[in-house]
């Protein structure tokens, strides 16, 4: 193997570091007592305990999903810490000033200003921190279109309606065992409420931070677009390295009234564990939204890179006649990553419309499994989707699955799907060393164009992003 | 052309090679100047395409002897990107294809790279476009090959012809060509022929591996090398090819083995 390429070594996960901050953290374990204790922090209302009481009956009774292409030892979930915020000097905090300096410092080291004066200037950010929300900028810029982005535990006090109404509503507690989990003791996460035909002024961010070995995050969106409105939401995600596994268990739940439209995108870059597969997050994600009116449209966007292992199918509902559900997906893993992800696209309404466009690049001994259903429903009438899943291999020991499932109930549905596996291979290395590319560059460049049709979905900043992000996660990887 | 005390760009001295721990190579000796076209022909499975990849630094191959120099530096220890940068350019006798980058921009990469190396400014996307143009109309080449992905369902003789544009862009000093030939029409084999003959001059050199001596009516070598078993057996000027075209190659060992 040529020496450049075995040369070219793996880039270290940058945002590997851990911050030193107290912080509120509850003893492990998951009771009842623990579902209350974290009611009573957040000093909810009352319909709160009853959600989070009603999903963790059912989780009780529920077991973890075993059909995904994923092996992992059995998690203990008395050892999970599901609690833990950064102690704030203040419990309710007026402005950015008063947030802990030790804080706004690690957002600002992973690329995330929070101060007014350096913040990317179109995008609202929503800062997570272990289980809370710490800061959201531009509110007041936003609050003038009528437009909410707050944390959730903010919503849960300020828009108790609307929490109380949408909450579930997508996602039901008992959905599945993680949702299921997750209901009973989400923490924070993000709220957005779009009025009725308002297109929203900039695009909104939430940024998920791992700080706490011991601790999962749970963490809860929820984004509500009213009639005719328009918003393009994006969540990226890092993690500290730590030799154990993390949970991270989170549902997104989006709401699309009569011709709205909801772009959802995320970049996710979890710590993965190390070469041998040691340590990473386990990223066990339910991410569902509902196009209930006619004539709207969602769009999921994902460029997964991080993550010992994702378990995660963003799917649509397409309850509205003429409602469109999209999923653009870049999977990549490397080393001893595993990744089944994948969408559900269920068309309902009539003329529903669905596209899958799904990319998946295994490198290293990863597993990277594309699992997808398309249902069309018995009265879809015209209802149409159309599929394309591609797998990029790189090197020799790497793996990739694909698993359509289509069920169709309608004769007028029509479903198409393509597949293809392409392989970046020594020739094509050799071919453009030849040419005078080197390694890196090569990967990159078949990488770029492998993953064009993706990527084009992202807002422009994040696309530039998407780019570099997969070009560091493949170095060394070939050779 | 021969041109007295011209610059050495290759040379070649009891090169020794193996793939697998196969031993392909076994002694081979080549001196190529600046201004000449050189030929090399020979069976199957003789060691030419082996030859032309170890030039060019391909990673399956370990030299177990031998030397190469090329304009005085020590070829062997180059990396394949800095070989290519330096000036060694390669005709695959298999284009591999690369699906989703498309051929302009795989062109400009791989312009820049050899320009920057140069400490050239590298060219913009309108700078590049000139470029192209200009050089399309020597391999006489359709525009709408550039936005396709490269090689990428492209026909045998498209593909080769696009080789043949990658030379034109990145003007090597020793220009390898693994059998163009096959694989081409009558009128693409003239104009890929006229193409390389534009593209040789007094600075560099161009050595052209074939089977063909119809591919020497048309790109006239100044030497022919005849390959067996990983060694040149016997060089001559261009009348061996019609030698060999008429007798086959067993009349070459014979001769040899009789020792004339
Ligand atoms: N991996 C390998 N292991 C063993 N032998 C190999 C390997 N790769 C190539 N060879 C052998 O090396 C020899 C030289 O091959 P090469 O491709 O250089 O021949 P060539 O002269 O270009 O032939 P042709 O005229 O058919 O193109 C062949 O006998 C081939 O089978
Ligand atoms: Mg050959």
């Amino acid at each position: 193997m040529s020496t450049t390429a075995k040369n070219l070594v793996n880039q270290p996960y940058k945002y590997g570091f851990v911050t030193q901050i107290e912080s509120d953290t509850i003893p492990p374990g998951l009771s009842e007592d623990v579902v209350r204790l974290i009611w009573a922090k957040k000093n909810e209302p009352e319909f709160m305990l009853d959600f989070r009481l009603k999903a963790y009956r059912k989780w009780q009774a529920m077991t973890e999903p075993n059909w995904a292409a994923v092996k992992y030892p059995p998690i203990d979930y008395q050892k999970i810490i599901c609690y833990s915020a950064p102690k704030q000097k203040k419990a309710k905090l007026n402005s950015l000033e008063e947030v802990d300096p030790t804080l706004l410092e690690t957002f600002e080291k992973l690329g995330i200003p929070l101060s007014e004066q350096k913040r990317l200037s179109n995008v609202a950010v929503d800062a997570v921190f272990d289980s809370v929300s710490i800061a959201t900028t531009f509110r007041e810029k936003l609050a003038k279109e009528g437009v909410i982005f707050c944390s959730i535990s903010e919503a849960v006090h300020e828009y108790p309606e609307l929490v109380q109404k949408y909450l579930g509503s997508v996602v039901p507690t008992g959905d599945n065992f993680y949702a299921a989990l997750n209901s009973a003791v989400f923490s924070d996460g993000s709220f957005v409420y779009i009025p009725k035909g308002v297109h929203c002024p900039m695009e909104l961010s939430t940024y998920f931070r791992i700080n706490n070995g011991e601790s999962g995050q749970f963490e809860r969106t929820l984004i509500i677009a009213e009639e005719g409105s328009y918003v393009s939401y994006l969540e990226g995600c890092t993690a500290p390295m730590f030799d154990t596994n993390q949970l991270h268990a989170a549902v997104v739940e989006l709401v699309a009234l009569d011709n709205a439209e909801i772009k959802y995108s995320t970049v996710q870059n979890w710590y993965a564990g190390d070469e041998k597969g040691k340590g990473g997050i386990y990223n066990f994600v339910t991410k569902r939204g509902l196009c209930q009116g006619v004539n709207s449209k969602i769009s999921w966007t994902q460029v997964e890179t991080g993550s010992a292992i994702t378990w995660k199918y963003p799917s649509c509902v397409l309850i509205g006649d003429n409602s469109v559900g999209e999923f653009y997906s870049v999977a990549l893993t490397n080393n001893a990553q595993q990744a089944d992800t994948g969408t559900k696209m269920i068309h309902i309404g009539k003329n529903t419309r669905s596209t899958i466009i799904s990319k998946g690049i295994s490198a290293g001994r990863s597993e990277n499994s594309y699992r997808g259903l398309v249902k069309i429903g018995p009265n879809a009438e015209g209802a149409r989707n159309y599929s394309q899943c591609d797998s990029m291999l790189i090197g020799d020991n790497a793996r990739a699955n694909t698993f359509p499932y289509i069920q169709v109930q309608n004769p007028n549905g029509k479903v198409e799907h393509e597949a293809s596996t392409s392989k970046i291979g020594e020739d094509q290395l050799f071919y453009l060393a030849q040419r005078g590319i080197s390694a890196e560059d090569a990967v990159s460049m078949m990488i770029s164009g492998f993953c064009k049709d993706v990527f084009s979905q992202l807002p422009m900043e994040f696309a530039v992003e998407a780019d570099r992000l997969l070009s560091l996660k493949l170095e060394g990887s070939v050779g | 052309m021969i041109i007295d005390n011209s610059e050495v760009i290759l040379s070649v001295r009891d090169l020794t090679a193996e793939i697998d721990g196969n031993q392909i190579l076994k002694g081979l000796t080549l001196e190529i100047k600046a201004g000449e076209i050189h030929a090399i022909m020979g069976p199957n499975g003789s060691g030419k395409s082996t030859f032309s990849k170890i030039l060019a630094g391909h990673p399956a191959y370990t030299v177990t002897g031998g030397e190469v120099i090329f304009k005085g530096k020590n070829l062997l220890e180059l990396e394949p990107e800095e070989r290519a940068r330096e000036g060694v350019f390669l005709a695959f006798q298999y284009p591999v294809e690369i699906p989703g980058v498309s051929n302009t921009d795989f062109l400009r990469a791989s312009c820049n790279a050899r320009r920057k190396h140069h400490g050239l400014p590298e060219l913009d996307a309108f700078d590049f476009e000139d470029l192209i143009q200009e050089k399309l109309q020597i391999v006489q080449m359709d525009p709408s090959f550039l936005s396709r992905s490269v090689n990428q369902g492209f026909s045998g003789g498209e593909k080769k012809r696009n080789e043949i544009l990658q030379m034109a862009i990145l003007e090597p000093k020793l220009g390898i060509l693994d059998e163009t030939d096959s694989g081409l029409d009558i009128d693409a084999l003239k104009i890929v022929a006229n193409g390389v003959n534009q593209l040789s001059n007094a600075e560099n050199a161009m050595l052209v591996i074939t089977h063909y001596q119809r591919l020497l009516n048309y790109i006239v070598p100044d030497f022919i090398h005849v390959m067996e078993g990983g060694r040149i057996l016997t060089s001559g000027t261009k009348e061996l090819a019609l030698e060999l075209e008429a007798r086959g190659y067993d009349w070459v060992k014979e001769e040899l083995a009789v020792g004339v």
